[in-house]
């Protein structure tokens, strides 16, 4: 049995090594906070949101089924909940049993671990048959059938009668052979074969074909002996029952798994609605066009952050490999760029995006270079240490990827610094990977813009001729200045006095 | 030639071997460590008498050397280890089944003594009538496992052994336990509870799963419960095991007094071959020497002491190799040189060498030509035994004396570091006594001094000398050559280390 809510024809894979670009995607697009919200303090929650996001998908249809099965649970959202209590409450409930290490002590705590799944079970089927109807995704009509077909009444029924034979009410019978020195060996617990009580009549009856002994009562060696052969007799049977509770469990574990991630998109679609935030589902498109326009497109780890609503862009940037954002500090250029990059590893796993409208066509993977604080260990200098990360991603990146840049090469002098980004950026353009950029290198910014370049397009933080940003994202060619000025006054006052208090909460 | 032993060609040698005592060279030349590590993890064979046991003629020892040339095929060696693990397994099971208490506990671990023995020299007999031995040994033992394993009595063991083993095997029984009472009886396909429960969930698996069952401990004996199971699958069955009964009564002595014989023997060559095979990886070569009684020319290349080279290798050291060769009318090796240079270690493997090749043993080296001796002394420098009321020089020399008394012309005397307890005066009036007295007797021998004019006492002396890297003198090669002594090089080095030389002395004294 195969809960197959993640992939059409396989389970979810928690186990896989992290891709190459992960550790620097969650520091860069501030992933942690989308994973926070999601796993609202459970651990396994964060840790399967982790996850599925780092691990993106590039199969429109792998898209496609796991947005049936999300907008299945948005419009369900409290059936779908309850699935994964239930399933939470059985994990919970058997880790709390008891256990020992005789076989006759593992037998003991299968059977009371199997009483308490078959309960789940018992309740599971009847959720399927109540609400199993409504659900229209592929992915989830699959689930319920499955339930309904393998929990069926005779099933459930064997199961009970499993249960019942063994608590033994009759005595145990076992089979056994003669080992190394006529020592019985092989013992395997019997059930008689077609009259229920053939044995019992064949050793309480006339029938002479059986022969008996007692142990005496104050004979303890012989009562340990006796108890011994028991849990000899017990054992397989014993390991039998305790592996298929642990069956059960490994579906109980991985439905909570795959349902956990739906969950989780629960949990951040409820925080968004709640902000009055938009959300849509994205039209993924074919990897080998280079679609990306949006309407709306908001940072996600942004607005989780803040109390109001944040500024949503526009963008048209189909057919574009080359973004080259400038402009003013702190205009709202990181959290624009930070906001594609959110919105297409959300796309890439399934999820709904935060814009009103998102379209882009899929790419291999996603990676991040952006400006770092000095090295700690100081075993590099700040340059040496940004080239070495670069060097890094250029081992791992491809045809198809995207490179998100923030501020790159900005460790040295402007010229240097310019002439390394525009040889690194042309070699990645040529290579067929797309690269978004936020720079403060004119000279880089301004090169490119002068090739005239289709699939180039040159935006801007805007401000306004006061001086005050909108943090909008506007089309426009770069200005040789970043406003640096404004910045300095809005902090020292334009008396070159120290302000008071003047709110940084926008820069993350 | 019919076949009694893998080890000795004629009834000759057939006294029992228990009685052998250690030679007391063997501690000179380091033999019993060398026989020590040879017969490491064969204790059960009691194999040391056999090294204690030099064979007198050539034809002795080269029936020795057919065998072990033999056993160093592979696939016969291989065999013969796999009949011996076999034997080693009976021995077991015979030693458990006297161990128990049970009778039909004991008659099983019999049967299956019996069974292993059976199938062994089944097995060693048919394996042997593929294989192409060429040694007089293998050849008779060959026909002689033929004809034992188509005697009747075999025949009829090995039936009777099969058909019981089939019989109880087959029994299934089953047991009922309900409170104290336990009820046995036959097996009729009840159905198998736990394969029916793992059928039912096996639905629900998604990866691997854990291994629930409970190892118990399984003794070889039984409790009375257990026993008391037994003696009731004994009712259900009575045909069975009487029948087993009666085959642990008629059966007791089975073993072939021949084969387990062989059993013991051809350990002799199997411990020596894995001993050497070591040594063999790590770049040393042994040789089947040619060993003689008819000339006293003897010598070997690229040798080397056994018992030294077993300690480095293990060490991960290196092993220095010499060689040596004595034309006629030279009988003696007078060795002189640096001390710590190897002069002992050469004197011990001339020894080891002469002694190996009377065992009918490959020994150390590429090529060998050694001289089948009657006898073999030594003559080491010894501890100080309070309780020897002579002092240490007289007891060096009453040893002298008692070996020169019974040295033969056919013996081979080794001497070490004689008199080094006296003064160099005393020393060297002594060496010169007795180096005479060992050329009288023309025995083959080893004479280490450092006494270096010694050398040159007769034309039958050959002066070998231990030798140091000529670019660092204090450095040792181990390397003994044929070699005028000098006496100087060893001494000057040392000095000139300290600045003790003619030249730098004066100059620090002149200062």
């Amino acid at each position: 049995m195969k809960a197959f809510l993640m992939h059409r024809d396989q389970d979810l894979n928690l186990q896989a090594d992290l891709p190459p670009n992960a550790a620097a995607l969650i520091q860069d697009l501030e992933l942690n906070t989308l994973f926070e919200a999601m796993a609202r303090g459970d651990k396994l929650l964060f840790d399967v949101a982790k996850k599925v996001v780092l691990f993106s998908l590039n199969d429109p249809k792998a898209i496609a089924y796991r947005e049936g099965i999300l907008s299945d649970c948005l419009e369900h959202a409290a059936v779908v909940r309850e699935i994964y209590e239930l399933v939470v409450q059985a994990i919970e409930g058997e880790k709390k049993i008891w256990w020992g290490k005789s076989p006759e002590l593992i037998l003991y705590r299968a059977v009371q671990a199997l009483e308490l799944f078959v309960g789940t079970l018992n309740r599971l089927r009847q959720l399927a048959e109540g609400h199993g109807g409504q659900f229209r995704s592929e992915g989830f009509v699959r689930f319920f059938a499955m339930l309904a077909q393998e929990l069926d009444d005779e099933y459930l029924r064997v199961v009970q009668e499993h249960l019942s034979q063994l608590r033994f009410r009759d005595g145990i019978l076992m089979s056994a052979k003669l080992g190394k020195g006529n020592r019985g060996v092989d013992y395997i617990l019997r059930r008689p074969l077609n009259e229920r009580r053939s044995w019992l009549k064949r050793i309480f009856g006339k029938d002479r074909s059986t022969y008996s002994f007692e142990i005496d009562g104050r004979d303890e060696s012989g009562h340990r002996a006796l108890s011994e052969l028991r849990e000899r007799g017990i054992n397989l049977v014993a390991n039998a029952l305790a592996q298929s509770t642990d069956h059960i469990l490994s579906f109980f574990m991985m439905l909570r798994t795959e349902l956990g991630f739906y969950v989780g998109c629960l949990n951040l679609h409820e925080q968004l609605v709640l902000k009055g935030e938009p959300t849509c589902f994205p039209v993924p498109l074919a990897s080998d066009s280079a679609a990306l326009s949006a309407r709306g497109l908001y940072d996600v780890c942004l607005t989780l952050r803040l109390e109001t609503r944040v500024v949503g862009n526009d963008l048209a940037a189909d057919n574009k490999v080359l973004l080259i954002i400038t402009g003013a500090n702190q205009g709202g250029k990181s959290t624009f760029l930070r906001s594609v990059g959110l919105s297409y590893v959300m796309m890439q796993c399934g999820m709904f995006v935060p814009a009103e409208r998102f379209s882009a066509s899929l790419c291999s993977a996603i990676f991040t270079h952006y400006k770092r604080e000095e090295d700690a260990t100081m075993k590099k200098g700040k340059l040496d240490e940004e080239l070495s990360r670069m060097s890094e991603i250029a081992d791992h990146i491809g045809p198809g990827c995207i490179l998100l840049c923030n501020e790159s090469f900005s460790s040295t002098n402007e010229r240097e610094g310019s002439e390394i980004a525009r040889q690194v950026i042309s070699a990645l353009l040529e290579a067929g990977i797309r690269v978004f950029l936020v720079t403060h290198l004119f000279e880089l910014a301004q090169g490119f813009y002068r090739k005239r370049m289709d699939a180039a397009l040159f935006l801007r933080a805007e401000r306004q001729v006061d001086g005050r940003r909108t943090f909008r994202i506007v089309e426009g060619e770069p200005l040789p200045t970043s406003y640096g000025q404004d910045l300095y006054k809005e902090i020292f006052g334009r008396d070159g006095q120290p302000a008071a208090a003047v709110p940084l909460d926008t820069q993350l | 030639m019919p076949f009694h032993s893998i080890m000795f060609d004629l009834f000759e040698i057939d006294a029992d071997v228990e009685d052998q005592d250690t030679p007391s060279f063997f501690h000179d030349l380091n033999l019993d460590q060398i026989f020590q590590s040879v017969t490491a993890g064969r204790d059960e064979y009691n194999l040391k008498p056999f090294f204690s046991m030099p064979l007198n003629d050539v034809d002795a020892i080269t029936y020795r050397h057919e065998i072990m040339r033999d056993l160093e095929g592979e696939a016969l060696r291989g065999r013969v280890e796999s009949f011996a693990r076999n034997m080693k397994a009976m021995r077991r099971h015979l030693a458990q089944a006297d161990e128990l208490r049970y009778e039909y506990q004991k008659a099983s671990w019999f049967l299956d003594a019996v069974e292993i023995y059976c199938n062994a020299v089944s097995y060693l007999a048919d394996e042997l009538s593929h294989l192409d031995e060429k040694s007089r040994g293998f050849r008779t033992f060959r026909e002689y496992l033929n004809t034992y394993v188509n005697s009747d009595g075999f025949r009829s063991l090995l039936a009777e052994t099969k058909k019981l083993k089939e019989e109880l095997s087959a029994i299934r029984y089953c047991v009922h336990i309900q409170d104290n009472r336990i009820t046995v009886g036959k097996y009729e396909a009840e159905l198998d509870c736990g394969a029916e429960v793992g059928k039912t969930f096996r639905k629900f698996q998604q990866g691997s799963v854990k291994d629930y069952r409970v190892a118990f401990d399984e003794p070889p004996d039984m409790n009375h419960v257990e026993a008391g199971v037994l003696d009731l699958v004994a009712r259900l069955y009575p045909g069975i095991f009487l029948e087993l009964r009666d085959y642990y009564d008629r059966h007791r002595d089975y073993p072939d007094a021949t084969i387990r014989r062989f059993d013991r023997e051809v350990q002799f060559y199997l411990a020596y071959l894995q001993f050497i095979e070591n040594l063999k990886s790590s770049g040393l070569n042994f040789c089947y020497p040619h060993v003689t009684d008819r000339s006293k020319e003897v010598h070997a290349y690229e040798t080397f002491d056994l018992a030294l080279a077993n300690k480095l290798v293990r060490e991960h050291s290196k092993v220095v190799c010499n060689d040596f060769s004595l034309n006629s009318p030279e009988r003696i090796f007078v060795v002189s040189g640096a001390n710590q240079g190897g002069k002992t270690t050469f004197a011990r493997t001339f020894g080891q060498l002469h002694y190996l090749a009377r065992l009918g043993l490959p020994v150390p080296g590429r090529e060998a030509q050694l001289f089948l001796c009657d006898r073999l002394f030594t003559h080491f420098e010894r501890e100080e035994h309070i309780e020897n009321l002579r002092g240490k020089l007289q007891d060096e020399l009453v040893r002298m004396h008692d070996i020169l008394q019974q040295a033969t012309s056919n013996s081979i005397v080794i001497v070490n570091e004689g008199f080094g307890s006296t003064t160099l005066n005393d020393a060297l009036f002594l060496g010169r006594e007795v180096l005479p007295q060992i050329i009288k007797r023309d025995v083959l021998s080893v004479y280490v001094t450092f006494i270096d004019e010694l050398s040159t006492l007769s034309r039958t002396t050959v002066s070998m000398v231990s030798t140091t890297v000529p670019e660092n003198p204090t450095l040792r090669t181990y390397k003994i050559v044929r070699r005028p002594a000098d006496g100087r090089a060893y001494a000057i080095a040392i000095a000139e280390k300290y600045a003790l030389t003619y030249e730098s002395l004066k100059r620090r004294i002149v200062r």
